[in-house]
């Protein structure tokens, strides 16, 4: 009896203690990962400081009415103690610049000024830098970053699937041209240092970008790269045309490098990445292989569909192994769109650069958040990727909306 | 002559209960369809539906609650507005399906009110007829 049970619990402990193991994150040799913080609240994007505070934008506020946390492992255990928050309004957007502290609503974003100790100022009094944007609940979230010069990116989605004149329903054609162009679907650009500014005042810089979650200002390039989240629903709207199987991996999530004037294509095409082309949307005439958007861009990465990219970061440190400099982490939220099939791809992914261009093809980073690769739906995922941050020493923190989990995943040298 | 009577108001009982349970497994599968068809694609085979975007059926207080009409409404006509559920917020339109036949609404009402942890009274033709039609 005593072995018995001496025996079931040394099977418990080392259950349990493989469940911990990189905080149930599976990873490249070499990495590990600890749980920085869980429970936060729906934690979109992340920034960190340069004294290692940690910062996490909130959807929502969270139950201490806070919706901006503020994290800090002070004994170098990989795990926060000291925790904080403050602000009232929900949104995604979060960028350290310096001492600036940016931070967004689904219709403003806001400046807070950082202390010499890395610490907020002014919490209840921040700067308005932008007002007035369109938040019309699709895609309504404003993902915010920064240039060299201090100029602020701005993604403004765009308030429909595929700028249907009824949105989202059966046998109704696409608007043309799409009337949602002129004040979303696209980048805005603005001073970072001016107040209460909104579309008057900013610039549109790229278009045709149906929803831009994860962006990122590349420093070696110099220059803009985003990641786009394709349509939804081919099938339900157009099932002689499109089978389940080909909703399923139809279009591609992709990643474009933008200058400014550029046009990305949507709502009159997408990109199938089998035929690696540019197909015309069947709300406006395609039927699944004509070809549309000569003056749009084609894509530097295409990633399978429907798989959410949420954040895009240029790895800048030096803890990570060589290929990693200078390469782009994008963390996916995982799948919804893919029904009936399994959902896929709660995962961070990884595209390594080189000149500023992708050098390979994308991989797998970081998977397991979800706890199983595929499942029914995404409410029964443990974790959903949403957020990316590099800490001043190289290590990679991953945020999770769903439970409000942040991942520290660091190279063990 | 008595017992012949008792008999045969049992067997008819009977027939009664087994072509209610019947028609009710009929029902549930007939729902079951039209969900795969109509709702699974947002509201997920799980019936959990998307955070923050599309709101879940499973577990959901308004949908095993007793405002029949109102499901009734948002399946015929859509729902184009931000829906607070249970704490949360919902965000993407729902289509309309006005394809969908009275029954077929009440079928597919009863088969979402009883699929996964859901447990609530089946609702009939009548209660789905009651609602009246936007002109």
């Amino acid at each position: 009896m005593y072995k018995l049970s001496s025996l079931f619990m040394a099977f418990a402990f080392a259950f349990t203690a493989q469940a911990q193991e990189n905080a149930g994150l599976k990873l490249p040799a070499g990495f590990s990962a600890t749980l920085f913080a869980d429970q936060i609240g729906s934690a979109r994007h992340i920034a960190i400081n340069d004294k290692g505070i940690l910062f996490a934008k909130l959807n929502y506020p969270n139950k201490a009415g806070q919706s901006i946390v503020r994290m800090e492992d002070t004994n170098g255990d990989g795990i926060a103690e000291q925790l904080s928050g403050w602000g009232n309004y929900g949104g995604t957007g979060i960028y350290v610049k310096g001492n600036q502290l940016y931070a967004s609503s689904d219709d403003a974003v806001y400046l807070y000024q950082l202390d010499a100790k890395g610490e907020v100022v002014n919490p209840a009094t921040p700067k308005t830098i932008i007002k007035n944007l369109h938040s019309r609940r699709q895609h309504a979230s404003k993902s915010i970053t920064l240039d060299l010069k201090g100029n602020i990116y701005v993604n403004i989605g765009a308030y429909s699937n595929a700028c249907q004149e009824k949105d989202r329903s059966v046998g109704s054609k696409g608007m043309m041209p799409c009337p949602i162009l002129d004040s979303a679907g696209g980048i805005w650009k603005f001073d970072g240092s001016k107040e209460n500014q909104s579309y008057a005042e900013g610039k549109r810089y790229a278009t045709g970008l149906r929803n831009v979650i994860g962006l990122d200002w590349n420093n070696s390039t110099n220059s803009l790269f985003v990641t786009q989240h394709g349509r939804d629903q081919l099938n339900t709207f157009y099932p002689t045309m499109y089978t389940d199987a080909q909703n399923a991996e139809l279009p591609a999530e992709t990643m474009y490098e933008v200058k400014e004037g550029d046009d990305c294509g949507w709502p009159y095409v997408y990109y199938d990445p089998f035929q690696k082309k540019k197909i015309l949307s069947p709300e406006y005439g395609g039927d699944g292989k004509l070809e549309g958007g000569k003056n749009a861009l084609d894509p530097l990465v295409a990633f399978p569909a429907h798989m959410a990219p949420m954040a895009l970061l240029f790895y800048k440190g030096n803890q990570f192994p060589a290929k990693y400099k200078e390469g782009a982490f994008i963390a996916f939220h995982g799948s919804w769109n893919r029904a009936p099939l399994p959902q896929e791809g709660y995962f961070v992914a990884f595209v390594p650069f080189k000149n500023g261009k992708p050098s390979g093809e994308w991989e797998i980073f970081a998977n397991g958040f979800a706890g199983e690769e595929k499942n029914k739906g995404p409410r029964q995922a443990k974790a959903r990727p949403c957020g990316l941050a590099e800490g001043p020493d190289g290590s990679l923190y991953v945020s999770d909306d769903s439970k409000g989990a942040i991942f520290k995943i660091s190279f063990n040298k | 002559m008595q017992k012949a009577q008792f008999k045969i108001s049992f067997f008819a009982l009977l027939f009664c209960l087994i072509s209610s349970i019947n028609s009710n497994a009929q029902n549930m599968q007939k729902g079951k369809k039209i969900y795969e068809l109509k709702c699974l694609a947002c509201h997920q085979a799980d019936g959990g539906g998307v955070p923050n975007m599309n709101a879940p059926i499973d577990g959901a207080s308004n949908v095993v609650g007793k405002d029949i009409a109102r499901l009734v409404r948002i399946i015929r006509n859509g729902y184009n507005e931000r829906v607070a559920l249970d704490g949360f917020y919902y965000s993407n339109a729902m289509t309309a399906s006005p394809d969908l036949k009275d029954n077929d609404i009440a079928d597919l009402l009863t088969y979402i009110r009883n699929s996964w942890s859901n447990k609530a009274s089946a609702v009939t033709i009548a209660q789905v007829q009651a609602v009246k039609k936007k002109k």
